[in-house]
């Protein structure tokens, strides 16, 4: 094999390329932030049918977590035929992993609401529909926003296996670093996502709290 | 779908060096090693953070951050860094695997009840046998847990070995995507096999690891 062509760290190029790197960023943060939406979206009433059908929340769970098991890259790569290689074919692919969690953490938190809680509420006459937006959900909100962040955690690693098919973000930086070996280049692309999940984890977190501000803070 | 069917008929498809069975094989293999190392490496610290509490805080934080780092990055970084071989993929699965074990060793152990650490202690155990016959037995449960979630992921993330050149399931798909998976319904037989073949792998090992986690549940426990 070659050795690394490059010295490293090569500052020169980093200073010259911060424009491919901020786009790749940005990249990033539009895939990662479409999937986990489009998952929030599909999951919560997944979630909700679970809870009015309980027959059904066996086999959801299982249902997603076998999506899960599937392989990202095959997934990716399967989705070819369907989608082709526009943007609807990392996203679809993301959004399907980041199904699992963030229904087994709806479901969770919805199903951990003490009884006693949901009876008093039903005798001081809320219907079922109140009885869901105003007391379970409120309730379930941590354990639902301790979902949100561990699947956008992973979405954020999970995207740069895109870079594959073409897409990446900052996956790409790693792609291109590899191929020519820059390892300046791959190991910006690795540093910058790892920082991209923390810091979307500590905003989630910081949301959280604004959101649920009865609740003490707890670590996680 | 014919394709499929024509793909799997050809007996070259299953047996051979290139056949789903060695490959099957190889992925196993990479799988089981890499568990195993991340065990060897993760359970002696998180052992002795959770029976000592310290540094547990730190520890349970850094194998979140730990979550966060890209598998495909450091796989890719690896083979720059060493080269052709096995390292690249002993560096990425083991280090997708040590948060898991890590975080779930530390919190089995620090669950268990104070009293019956000091009971063990009044009967006149020394610190690493309260650990290794009070401890682990009583967490050995949780601990399971950690090492079969990290395992399913391992499996499910081996694919990526073929990405720098090795073998294992992810071959018949790194070589569907080549051969044009877009269009070519052959190389979309070879990626459909490949993913189902990870798919039942990963099944496998839960359901394996799940079968030890109930056979290390302590009666009554």
């Amino acid at each position: 094999m070659t050795a690394v062509a490059r010295r490293f760290p090569d500052w020169d190029w980093l200073a010259s390329h911060g424009g491919e790197v901020a786009a790749q960023l940005s990249e990033h943060v539009e895939l990662t932030a479409l999937a986990v939406a489009a998952g929030f979206l599909v999951a919560v009433p997944l979630a909700l049918l679970a809870r009015r059908v309980p027959p059904l929340r066996g086999p959801l769970l299982g249902f997603t977590g076998v999506l899960y098991t599937v392989p990202a890259l095959a997934l990716f790569v399967l989705l070819l035929p369907f989608v082709g290689l526009s943007r609807a074919n990392p996203v679809i692919g993301l959004t399907i992993y980041s199904l699992l969690i963030l229904l087994r953490n709806t479901l969770v938190g919805l199903e951990g609401v003490p009884a006693e809680v949901r009876e008093s509420a039903l005798a001081m006459g809320h219907t079922r529909r109140q009885l869901l937006w105003r007391v379970e959900v409120p309730v379930a909100l941590p354990a639902i926003v301790a979902g949100v962040r561990l699947a956008t955690v992973s979405t954020v690693g999970l995207v740069t296996i895109t870079a594959l098919i073409g897409y990446g973000g900052l996956g790409q930086l790693i792609l291109r670093g590899f191929n020519r070996t820059n390892a300046t280049q791959l190991v910006a692309g690795l540093v910058l996502s790892v920082a991209l999940a923390a810091v979307a984890d500590v905003a989630l977190a910081w949301a959280q709290r604004r959101l649920t501000p009865w609740q003490e803070s707890r670590t996680a | 779908m014919s394709a499929l069917a024509q793909w799997l008929s050809d007996p070259a498809s299953w047996w051979g060096p290139g056949g789903l069975l060695a490959r099957t094989l190889e992925h196993a293999g990479y799988s089981l090693g890499t568990t195993l190392a991340a065990v060897a490496v993760t359970l002696p610290v998180a052992l002795w953070v959770g029976h000592t509490g310290r540094g547990r805080l730190a520890a349970v934080q850094l194998a979140n951050i730990g979550r966060a780092v890209p598998t495909f990055g450091i796989l890719l970084g690896a083979f720059v860094a060493f080269g052709y071989g096995l390292a690249p993929v002993y560096a990425a699965l083991v280090a997708l695997a040590i948060p898991p074990i890590m975080v779930n060793t530390v919190v089995g152990v620090g669950q268990v009840d104070p009293e019956v650490r000091e009971a063990a202690e009044g009967m006149g155990m020394r610190g690493w046998q309260v650990l290794l016959r009070v401890e682990l037995p009583l967490a050995a449960p949780m601990v399971m847990a950690g090492v079969r979630t990290a395992a399913v992921q391992v499996v499910a993330t081996a694919t990526l070995a073929a990405v720098v050149g090795l073998g294992g399931l992810g071959r018949p798909i790194v070589d569907g995507l080549a051969q044009g998976a877009a269009y070519s319904p052959r190389a979309q037989a070879m990626v459909v096999t490949g993913a189902i073949a990870v798919a039942l792998l990963a099944l496998a090992a839960e359901l394996g690891l799940s079968a030890v986690e109930r056979a290390l549940t302590p009666p009554g426990g």
